[in-house]
């Protein structure tokens, strides 16, 4: 009997093995948008812009041209890409210290004018590289190594929702938050990246898709664990779905 | 070549178009709104883009992004934004993306004020913001050559790979003076090394990272190499009268400018006096001076800081010849008749 | 005869067991042995044959270690 390929790593990927954690959820989002760059057939033309962070080196894992931003200024630097070279498709990635701490003021800004960029934003509640300590997006109550006793809304304010902040700026044409912890999580959140790169090539506007994610070393649980935490405790703070959607769904 | 009055400020954005830069990212402040604003009003116009940023931090990365896929890309600002710029020029310098900066400069610390300064001397030539990194940086003293040093501004950015910085002042920004520009076809070609798409090659990194202490030494070293070469090839400065002169003066920019003046009058009375002007602050002309001083018996410094630029200039001369220093500082700018006085005082003491 | 298969490269793995759980046959299982991390990698297990190509496998798995063939009915 002949046997054919079903799935295998994607073209767009390099190979080079990725330097995350066992069960770490980076390694299931730089796949799928491996896998949504090669159905659009663009990576001849796609240019990464990697952020500071656990995913510093995420430009290494693409076989894509690719940049490091300064902490948080991936959308800036995407913007002055884009507006250089229009022909060029443009994403950034970043975690949620990145894009909601420090830069918060160029994500809100690059989506308010509508910047043909796509963002595909992970949320882990943490700051991975630097070893644990408070995110923007930490749950209340939750221990990090500079909340050590849980964090409170007196002190530290609450988690901060970025769909339900940036959803009003009318520069926005895809916005989605989701997650990749069961099989049909990973399809789901396969057609938000295409949509959001689909807006980006129709000129639409910005484009994010925020994705749940597990970070079973600094949360201090095995990878199984942590995906039932996520399910019990992150879902509720951050509810899924669809928050703008410009782009339709003909083909 | 026809001359036309125009700004200090407005012939660098002119001068810039004429060079091929069809991309500018700014944010405004005084005193150099002007050239933020002729870059609006005139990009449109040849099918360049300008985009206000939403603050310096933005701008500068904004800058890499355009450098990055290749493209003549430039920003101004004035002393506080420049400050805010220092993360990303850092960044700039070690990722080797041409750029070209404009930092009229005002006076300062802080908020300071918004009158003519030098005060960002330290800032422009000896880092500003981290690591082992050199700006290119040109001190034009008149409209026409602020115009004339942005063409070579361009052209060093992209020859070098490195960040070249326009060190102006509000007083050259604003001022009035006839100015021509060259009408010379302008043509680059960044396709070597910019990120324009993997295509029938393997992908491409540009960064300013490497987690390997080894591999970012020799990126170090790389980068010290292109900075010794500056210092070897790109060298200006103006001498006035310096051939028979026993006093000499060293100021750049504006202050190069109303020190010309200050010869002017030591020469009608008689004295023996020159001006030597650094044009390139980084790489400064340390022999130059060295020769120029050679027969003098003081070199007066004088500037629009507490003394910054004095620090090289004694470098320069090693002790050889006494080196004198006046300044004002805050955006208070020293007149040719005050800085004589301060000079005739000063020939005095020695005698 | 097989309807489908997987592979999976063994030096990738570093057992996070993600595929393991999210198998519906049940088929993936920890390797006795260590890869050169010094993980006890992921390895089909499948004498029944049960594997039905279905990729839940290659979907969760954050290293991209997994290669899934099926069967090419003719």
């Amino acid at each position: 009997m002949d046997y054919k390929v079903a799935y295998k790593m994607p073209r767009s990927l390099s190979g080079k093995q990725f330097t995350y954690c066992p069960g770490c959820h980076h390694g299931i989002v730089h796949r799928l948008i491996a896998e949504t760059i090669d159905e659009l057939d663009l990576r001849e033309k796609t240019i990464i812009v990697a952020p500071v962070g656990c995913s510093v080196f995420a430009y290494e894992f693409f076989d894509i041209d690719g940049t490091v931003a300064p902490h948080g200024r991936a959308p800036a630097v995407a913007t002055g890409m884009k507006r250089a070279r229009p022909d060029l498709t443009i994403f950034t990635y970043q975690g949620d210290g990145d894009l909601a701490a420090i830069g918060t003021a160029e994500m809100i800004h690059a989506a308010n004018r509508g910047e043909l960029i796509t963002t595909i934003f992970i949320n882990n509640a943490i700051y991975g590289m630097t070893g644990g300590q408070m995110a923007p997006t930490t749950l209340l109550g939750m221990k990090t190594t500079t909340s050590p006793y849980g964090r409170k809304a007196e002190k530290e304010g609450y988690p901060v929702h970025v769909c339900e902040i940036i959803k009003e700026l009318q520069g926005v044409a895809f916005l989605a938050r989701t997650k990749v912890t069961t099989p049909r999580d990973v399809m789901t959140t396969k057609k938000y990246i295409k949509k959001a790169f689909q807006a980006q090539l129709k000129g639409l506007g910005y484009s994010l898709v925020e994705v749940l994610s597990t970070c079973p070393t600094n949360w201090g649980l095995s990878p199984e664990k942590a995906i039932k935490w996520l399910e019990e405790n992150m879902t509720k703070e951050f509810p899924l779905g669809v928050y703008v959607d410009k782009v339709g769904d003909a083909k | 070549m026809n001359k036309i009055m125009m700004k200090g400020t407005e012939a660098i954005g002119e001068a810039a178009i004429r060079a091929g830069c069809r991309l500018y990212f700014g944010y405004p402040i005084t005193p150099q709104s002007e050239l933020t604003e002729y870059m609006a009003r005139r990009l449109p116009q040849v099918e360049g883009t300008f985009l206000q940023a939403e603050s310096e931090v933005a701008a500068v990365n904004m800058i890499y992004g355009a450098s990055s896929v290749g493209k003549r890309v430039m920003t101004s600002t004035s002393s506080p934004g420049f400050s805010l710029m220092q993360e990303g020029v850092s960044y700039i310098a070690c990722a080797q993306l041409p750029s070209v900066f404009v930092n009229v400069v005002r006076g300062g610390p802080g908020l300071g004020d918004i009158q003519p300064s030098q005060g960002d001397y330290f800032q422009a030539t000896k880092g500003g913001g981290h690591g082992d990194y050199k700006l290119l940086v040109l001190s034009p003293s008149t409209v026409q050559e602020a115009a004339d040093l942005t063409g070579v501004a361009f052209e060093l950015a992209d020859k070098y790979r490195n960040p070249v910085l326009i060190f102006a002042d509000g007083l050259l920004g604003q001022m009035m003076e006839p100015v021509s520009f060259s009408d010379k076809k302008v043509s680059y070609d960044n396709s070597s090394w910019a990120l324009i798409g993997a295509k029938n090659r393997p992908a491409r990194q540009v960064t300013s990272f490497n987690i390997d202490p080894y591999g970012l030494e020799k990126m170090n070293l790389e980068l010290q190499k292109k900075y010794k070469l500056m210092e070897e090839n790109e060298i200006r400065y103006e001498t006035t009268l310096t051939e028979d002169a026993d006093i000499l003066i060293v100021a750049h920019g504006t202050m190069g400018r109303i020190a010309k003046s200050v010869v002017e009058m030591a020469r009608k009375d008689g004295l023996k006096v020159g001006l030597f002007r650094p044009i390139t602050l980084y790489p400064f002309p340390y022999e130059a001076l060295r020769k120029s001083a050679a027969d003098v018996s003081l070199v007066l410094t004088v500037e629009m800081s507490s003394g910054q630029m004095l620090e090289d200039v004694r470098l320069a001369i090693a002790e050889r010849t006494r080196v004198e220093f006046y300044g004002r500082m805050a955006g208070v700018v020293p007149m040719p008749l005050e800085i004589y006085e301060v000079l005739k005082q000063k020939i005095g003491r020695r005698s | 005869m097989k309807n489908a298969y997987i592979e999976i490269d063994k030096e990738r793995c570093k057992a996070c067991g993600l595929c393991i759980s999210a198998c519906p046959q049940g088929i993936i299982r920890f390797s006795s042995e260590f890869n050169s991390k010094g993980y006890h990698p992921a390895e089909p297990n499948d004498p029944e044959a049960k594997c039905t190509g279905c990729g839940f496998c290659y979907m969760m798995c954050p290293d991209v270690c997994i290669t899934v063939y099926r069967a090419v009915k003719v």
